[in-house]
């Protein structure tokens, strides 16, 4: 393929997945759904969930953007170093915001700052957000793409702990985040915590747990234990759909990690909201792709 | 059951009986307005241009399809975190003569004055329901303030049941989310007193 046609092609594809994913809700997060809404037992968080439910039924009906915020578009891009559009990708994946704005059609949510101008198309400074990280040997790229509303952007918080403070300073950081701010945020929430050493890096991975599948775990036995009690702790509280009180409070918890300084823990939290509309591509060097988070799925 | 519908204009009886929690609907006209249109009509001291009396408001910034004839197609419309409002609301009830303000989660102690003093009700839709809000849309009459770009824009919307709506401030004052926040915040020290003893990692 020519590399002006290869550019095209690509760019086609991920305008494609990007609406794609503003409409249908990833596998594991229809099924985390349906499981809280059978568990669910109060009346009216019943009728909050069956309300969720036709909104989607209604959004594939109608191929429009189940919810109006289709975000800010991130792509959390892990590249092989031998991927053949590696130098073309970014301009590859702004203008695929660009066409996607136009044919979803998305809402437009790109605001210049200080100049206060939403551009009208999704694209600004630095927006779409691109995150890398680089595969050696390797010559295909998986994407994920994520829209993330206003409403469960809100709650992410970030700071730097005294390793005095320990895990129980994550956790009550945890709690606090949620109990006040997640609220409003479109629960039942997935919970992103990054642990680490400054508050960018926890911040990052924070943001990159969301990525990670509902219901899975952390390979590390005493993060994953830390995932299952924030879990279950937060679900004892009882926030609901909503914020209307119910039976859960969360789809899960997530958290990724790093090393860090011996003298700093630094932790944050990112939510992402019910409508967690996230979804992972794998494409070839040939271009063929798959798409890996929504079965079934034909662009 | 029967469904609870209010119409616009709504009047301050429509509203005396309803309390926290109950679910109602709406059929009439309802006008997108947050962030700006409330910066725009209390700071700025600028004339909203819709007649908001006895009328509704929603906190949502929807996508739009503007048509070839001109017209404009509501394609996703749900609400937006109330919240960002309450700074200005109490001032924005007194000074249209709003009545009902949907939106999501909560809103704050601004608000309650303003609902109580001035007979009104913050409501909730349910968040990110968008597409299913859209759908009880009719038709987008009007749109003012088109300069501020499609989601501050002034859509006004002629609706048909929209909802569910649960009221989660009354015009008594009550205040749903707060109420539910409390009880979040009184359940959370002794579950984290739990899971303390359990992450004791550093050693």
């Amino acid at each position: 393929m020519e590399k002006q046609a290869a550019v095209q092609s690509l760019t086609d594809t991920m305008a494609k997945f990007t609406a794609y994913i503003g409409k249908h809700l990833p596998t594991d997060v229809e099924k985390k759904l349906a499981e809280l809404r059978a568990k669910e037992t109060k009346p009216l968080a019943k009728a909050i969930y069956l309300s969720m439910a036709e909104n989607q039924d209604a959004a594939n009906r109608l191929d429009r953007p189940s919810c109006q915020d289709t975000g800010v578009i991130q792509y959390f891009v892990t590249a092989g170093a031998k991927f053949p559009l590696l130098g073309e990708l970014g301009e590859i994946l702004e203008e695929a915001t660009r066409e996607a704005t136009r044919t979803a059609p998305l809402r437009h949510n790109a605001v210049e700052t200080f100049v206060e101008k939403n551009t009208g198309t999704n694209t600004g400074t630095k927006i779409p957000w691109l995150d890398w990280d680089i595969v050696p040997d390797d010559d295909g790229v998986t994407i994920d793409v994520y829209m993330a509303g206003g409403g469960c952007t809100l709650p992410g918080s970030a700071t730097v702990l005294m390793p005095g403070q320990g895990y129980e300073g994550v956790a009550e950081f945890v709690f606090n985040v949620i109990s006040s701010r997640g609220v409003n945020a479109c629960p039942p929430l997935l919970v992103g915590v990054g642990v680490s050493t400054a508050v960018e890096t926890a911040a990052r991975l924070s943001k990159k747990a969301l990525m990670r599948p509902v219901g899975s775990h952390n390979a590390d036995p005493n993060a994953a234990k830390m995932e299952t009690l924030l879990e279950d702790g937060l679900n004892e509280m009882g926030i609901g759909p909503q914020g209307l009180t119910g039976t859960n409070s969360v789809m899960g918890v997530n958290i990724e990690s790093s090393a860090r300084h011996p003298s700093t823990i630094g932790v944050a939290v990112n939510t992402g909201c019910w409508a967690h509309r996230r979804g992972r591509i794998r494409i070839n060097a040939d271009l063929s792709y798959e798409i890996l988070t929504h079965e079934g799925a034909k662009l | 059951m029967n469904k609870k519908v209010l119409t616009t204009p709504i009047k301050d009886e429509d509203l005396e009986d309803l309390r926290v929690g109950d679910v109602v609907y709406l059929t009439g006209h309802i006008v997108t307005c947050r962030d700006v249109a409330h910066r725009r009509l209390i700071e700025l001291k600028r004339e909203l241009p819709v007649d908001l009396k006895g009328g509704a408001i929603f906190h949502a910034g929807p996508i739009v399809r503007k048509l070839d004839d001109g017209k404009f197609e509501m394609v996703s419309i749900g609400p937006t975190t109330s919240m960002r409002m309450e700074k200005f609301e109490l001032e924005f009830i007194e000074q249209t003569g709003v009545k009902l303000i949907v939106g999501k989660g909560g809103m704050g102690p601004l608000t309650e004055e303003g609902c109580k003093k001035y007979k009104a009700v913050h409501a909730i839709f349910p968040g990110g329901c968008a597409v299913l809000a859209a759908t009880q849309v009719e038709e987008i009459e009007r749109a003012e303030w088109q300069d501020l770009g499609m989601p501050e824009t002034l859509w006004v919307n002629r609706v048909k049941e929209l909802g569910p709506l649960i009221i989660s401030i009354d015009t008594q004052g009550n205040n749903l989310i707060e109420k539910n926040k409390a009880e979040f915040n009184a359940k959370k020290g002794p579950i984290l007193e739990k899971i303390y003893s359990q992450v004791s990692f550093i050693k």
